[in-house]
C-alpha cells in the first residue's frame, strides 16, 4: 500500500547536532529529506506548531508488548526481553514475537542466552538471529556459572551480537527485595549489599575484555558499578551501560510504607548512588535509558513487599523523566534522544532512532513543556504500577508516526 | 469488678481519644513517647487484675476478636487469646499456615473474608514484613500486629518495657522511663522484629541501646536507628544495666549465617562469666522461645533476682489487654473516645 507523502513542518528538529527549525519529508514510510526543506505539491502537511520533532523512541529491554503505553510514551520500537512464559529461547517463538507488534509497533526480540533462561546451557542463538532476534539477553537474572557466561560471550563475539546482561550476583542477592541500608533495616525487608552489582559487573567486564564480545548491561545502579564501566570504557572494552528512570529519580526511601510499586530489580539504591547515576548520565558513562516496562496488576503487587513481583510500568513516563534531566541541565536535548533512541537502535543494529535520510519514518512530535500528573489509576498501560504515581511532570507526545503512518493517540 | 481498678491518672496524658489517636497498633515507629507510656500505664491495672483469683471482666463483652496467625506461634497466640477472654470478648483463633495462604490475592481475600464476619478487632501475625499493614488497609476494625516478618512486634516491645519497669520499681529504682539505662540486645538482630520494636521503644523511653551480633546477623544501617552496634559481646556487656538475648531465627535464614550453634554460644552465648561483665545485678531478658545452651545458659536464664523472663510473659497478657481495651474504646462508645464526643468528656 502506497502511503501519501508526508511533510512535517513548523517544528524544531532534534538531531545529533542540536535542536533547530526544519522539516522532515517522508516517502513510502522512509525519511526522504530532513532539514531546511519545503513540502512539495500533493504532500500531506503536518504543522508541528513549534514543538519538537524527534525520532520515535527505541526502548531497549521491556517485558511486555503493551502498545497503548508505548504509543503514549512516543515509543515506536522495543527490544523485548526473553523472560516470557515460555521464554524466547526457541526460533519459532522469536519469529512470532518479532511479528507481534506490526504494523504500528516494532518488536525486536532479544534471544534468551540459555535454554529456559536457566543459565546452564546455551540456546540456539544463531537460529534465533535468523528468526529475527536482534541481540542476546541473559534475562532478569545474572548467569551465575562463569563457564557458561564465558562460552556465551565467545559465541556472541563470533556472531557479533550484543549480550544484554543483568548485573546482580545471585548468591549475594539471594531472596533480597531491597538494598541493605537504613530503609531496608527499618522496614525489615530482606536485603543484599549493593556490591552484588559490583561483583557481577567485574566478572562480566573481564569476560567481555577477554572475548571481545560487546556487552550491554541493562541497568547499572551504583556508584561503584559506574566507576567500573568508566574504567572499562577507558581501556577500550566493548561495554555500554543502561539504566531506567527509577534509579535516577528515586532512592530506597521510595519503599516507605512498603510501597510495592517501588519493588524493582535491581532494588532502589541509596541517595548517593542515585546521584552517581545522574552524574554518569551527564558524563556519558551511561549510554541508554530504557523504560523497563513491566506492567503488573494487583495480583502481583498487592502483596507484602518481599512477596510482590518486581518491576514497573515505565513506558508512559520514560520521556518525561528523561526530560527532567534536560531541564536540570544534566544533559542536552540531543543527548536525551541519543539515550532513548539512537544508542539503543545502534545496539540492536536497526536503522532507526534518528532523523536520518533513508531511515524508517518513526517520528514523534513532543511538547516538551506540557505539564501532566502521573496517575497510577489512569494509565494507558495494562497495569498502573508506576513508582512515580502523583508526580507532576512535563513533556508529552502529541503526534506519532511509525513508518510514516500516523498512530492515533 | 472494673470499679476496683485504678482510674486513669488525670492530667498526665491528653484527654480521651487524644491519648491514643490510632485505629491500629502496627508498629512502635508510628507511636509517640507519650502514647507508649499511656499504653504501659493502661496495662498496670491489668497486671494487678490478672493476679486475682477471678480474672474476668465484661469490658469487651459482645465483641468478637479474631486472632489470625499466618505463622506458627504458641506464646503470643495464647497470650492474646487469654487477654481477649479475660476482657470478656469472644475470641476466635485462625491458624493459617504460611504456605497455604501466601500467594496472590488470597491474602487480601482472607482479610476481606474475615472482615465480612464483622470482627471488632483482628490480631495478625504474618511471616512477611509489611503484611499486617497491608491487611489493615482492607478491614474496617482495629488491627493489632502480633509480628510481621522482620519488621515489628510492637506488643512484645511494650511488654518488655512493662516487665523492665516493674523490676526496676521492685528494686526501688522506680522511674517511669529508662533514662540513663544502657540496654544490650544480643543475638540474631538481622531477622528479629523484636529487636527492631525494642530498639525504638527503649530509646523512646530514654535508654541507650546497644546491639550485638556477628556481621552476618547485623542489619546494615542499624546505627541510623540509634542503636550502637557491637560484634564483641564482652565489650557490649561492659556497663550494661540490662541484657536482652534473642534466639537464632533459623526459619528466616536464607543460607548459612553462622558455622554452628556451639560456635555461636562460644562467641555470643550469655554465660554466668559473661554476665559478670555487665553491672552488678544487671537484669536478664529474653522474649522466648529460648534455646538454652545456645544464646543463653540455663543458670543465667533461671537466676531468680536477675532474670525477668517469666515476668515478661506475665506482662504480655496485661499489655495485650490494655491494647485491646484502648483500641476498641471508639466502637464501644467509651466517653471521650466515641467518634462524635468531645475529647474532654473523658475525665
Amino acid at each position: 500500500m502506497k502511503q501519501r507523502t508526508l511533510t512535517i513542518t513548523g517544528g524544531k528538529l532534534v538531531t545529533g547536532e542540536g535542536v533547530a527549525p526544519g522539516a522532515v519529508r517522508c516517502v513510502d514510510g522512509l525519511i526522504d529529506a530532513v532539514g531546511d526543506i519545503a513540502a512539495q505539491d500533493g504532500d500531506e502537511i503536518f504543522d508541528a506548531g513549534g514543538k519538537l520533532v524527534a525520532p520515535g523512541l527505541v526502548d531497549l529491554g521491556v517485558f511486555a508488548i503493551d502498545k497503548p503505553a508505548f504509543h503514549f510514551g512516543g515509543i515506536t520500537r522495543a527490544g523485548l526481553m526473553p523472560d516470557a512464559d515460555p521464554p524466547l529461547d526457541h526460533p519459532a517463538r522469536v519469529r512470532f514475537a518479532a511479528q507481534s507488534g506490526k504494523p504500528d509497533f516494532w518488536v525486536h526480540p532479544l534471544a534468551a542466552a540459555t535454554a529456559g533462561l536457566a543459565g546452564e546451557s546455551l540456546s540456539e542463538i544463531a537460529l534465533m538471529r535468523e528468526a529475527g532476534a536482534k541481540a542476546i539477553a541473559t534475562g532478569r537474572k545474572w548467569i551465575a556459572d562463569s563457564g557458561v557466561m564465558l562460552r556465551l560471550m565467545q559465541y556472541a563475539a563470533m556472531l557479533d551480537m550484543v549480550v544484554i546482561a543483568h548485573a546482580e550476583d545471585s548468591a549475594i542477592a539471594g531472596n533480597a527485595a531491597a538494598t541493605a541500608g537504613e530503609m531496608a533495616t527499618r522496614l525489615g525487608i530482606p536485603s543484599a549489599p549493593k556490591q552484588a552489582e559490583t561483583l557481577a559487573l567485574a566478572r562480566d567486564i573481564a569476560l567481555a575484555e577477554m572475548t571481545g564480545a560487546r556487552l550491554h548491561v541493562r541497568q547499572i545502579t551504583t556508584a561503584q558499578g559506574l566507576a567500573l564501566v568508566r574504567e572499562a570504557k577507558a581501556r577500550g572494552v566493548g561495554i555500554t551501560a543502561g539504566v531506567t528512570p527509577a534509579h535516577f529519580m528515586l532512592s530506597d526511601l521510595a519503599m516507605a510504607e512498603f510501597r510495592t510499586f517501588a519493588r524493582l530489580s535491581p532494588p532502589l539504591r541509596s541517595e548517593e548512588d542515585r546521584q552517581a547515576v545522574i552524574a554518569a548520565l551527564g558524563d556519558g558513562t551511561i549510554d541508554v535509558v530504557s523504560s523497563g516496562h513491566d506492567p503488573r496488576g494487583p495480583e502481583d503487587k498487592n502483596l507484602p513487599f518481599a512477596d510482590a513481583a518486581s518491576g514497573m510500568a515505565g513506558a508512559e513516563t520514560l520521556l518525561a523523566m528523561v526530560l527532567t534531566l534536560v531541564r536540570d541541565e544534566v544533559i542536552d536535548m540531543p543527548r536525551a534522544f541519543a539515550l532513548m533512541a539512537q544508542n539503543p537502535a545502534q545496539l540492536l543494529g536497526v536503522e532507526a532512532g534518528a532523523l536520518d535520510m533513508g531511515a524508517e519514518a518513526d517520528i514523534a512530535i513532543i511538547d516538551a513543556e506540557a505539564p501532566w500528573v502521573v496517575d497510577s489509576r489512569k494509565m494507558a498501560a495494562s497495569a498502573g504500577n508506576t513508582p512515580f504515581d502523583r508526580q507532576p511532570v512535563q513533556g508529552r507526545v502529541t503526534a506519532l508516526w511509525k513508518g510514516g503512518a500516523a498512530i492515533a493517540l | 469488678m472494673t470499679s476496683s481498678l485504678d482510674p486513669i491518672a488525670s492530667g498526665r496524658f491528653p484527654a480521651g481519644a487524644l491519648a491514643f489517636p490510632h485505629r491500629d497498633l502496627i508498629a512502635i515507629s508510628a507511636l509517640e513517647r507519650h502514647e507508649i507510656l499511656y499504653l504501659l500505664q493502661e496495662a498496670e491495672r491489668w497486671v494487678t487484675f490478672n493476679r486475682q483469683p477471678a480474672k474476668h471482666t465484661d469490658t469487651l463483652s459482645g465483641l468478637t476478636i479474631i486472632n489470625a496467625f499466618f505463622e506458627n506461634s504458641t506464646r503470643t497466640l495464647v497470650s492474646f487469646e487469654i487477654a481477649g477472654k479475660r476482657l470478656g470478648a469472644d475470641v476466635v483463633n485462625m491458624h493459617a499456615a504460611t504456605s497455604s495462604v501466601k500467594k496472590g490475592e488470597t491474602l487480601i481475600d482472607t482479610a476481606m473474608t474475615l472482615n465480612a464476619m464483622r470482627p471488632d478487632a483482628i490480631v495478625i501475625r504474618h511471616g512477611a514484613s509489611g503484611a499486617v499493614r497491608l491487611l489493615a488497609g482492607k478491614v474496617d476494625c482495629p488491627v493489632l500486629n502480633a509480628g510481621d516478618g522482620q519488621h515489628e512486634h510492637p506488643t512484645q516491645a511494650l511488654l518488655d518495657a512493662l516487665a523492665l519497669r516493674h523490676k526496676l520499681r521492685e528494686r526501688g529504682e522506680g522511674a517511669e522511663d529508662f533514662t540513663g539505662l544502657t540496654i544490650t540486645i544480643c543475638g540474631d538482630i538481622l531477622h528479629s522484629r523484636v529487636a527492631r520494636s525494642n530498639i525504638l521503644c527503649l530509646q523512646a523511653m530514654g535508654a541507650s541501646v546497644r546491639v550485638c551480633a556477628p556481621p552476618s546477623l547485623m542489619p546494615e544501617g542499624i546505627e541510623a536507628m540509634g542503636a550502637q552496634p557491637f560484634h564483641d559481646f564482652d565489650a557490649a556487656l561492659r556497663g550494661a544495666d540490662v541484657v536482652m538475648m534473642l534466639r537464632l531465627q533459623n526459619e528466616r535464614m536464607d543460607g548459612q549465617f553462622i558455622p554452628s550453634p556451639r560456635e555461636f554460644r562460644y562467641l555470643f552465648g550469655l554465660t554466668q562469666e559473661r554476665l559478670a561483665l555487665a553491672v552488678d545485678d544487671a537484669i536478664v531478658m529474653h522474649p522466648g522461645p529460648m534455646n538454652r545452651g545456645v544464646e543463653i545458659d540455663s543458670n543465667v536464664a533461671d537466676l531468680p533476682e536477675r532474670s525477668i523472663i517469666t515476668a515478661q510473659v506475665e506482662m504480655g497478657v496485661a499489655i495485650r489487654m490494655a491494647c485491646l481495651d484502648v483500641l476498641t474504646r471508639r466502637l464501644r462508645g467509651v466517653p471521650g473516645w466515641a467518634p462524635n464526643s468531645p475529647a474532654g468528656d473523658m475525665v
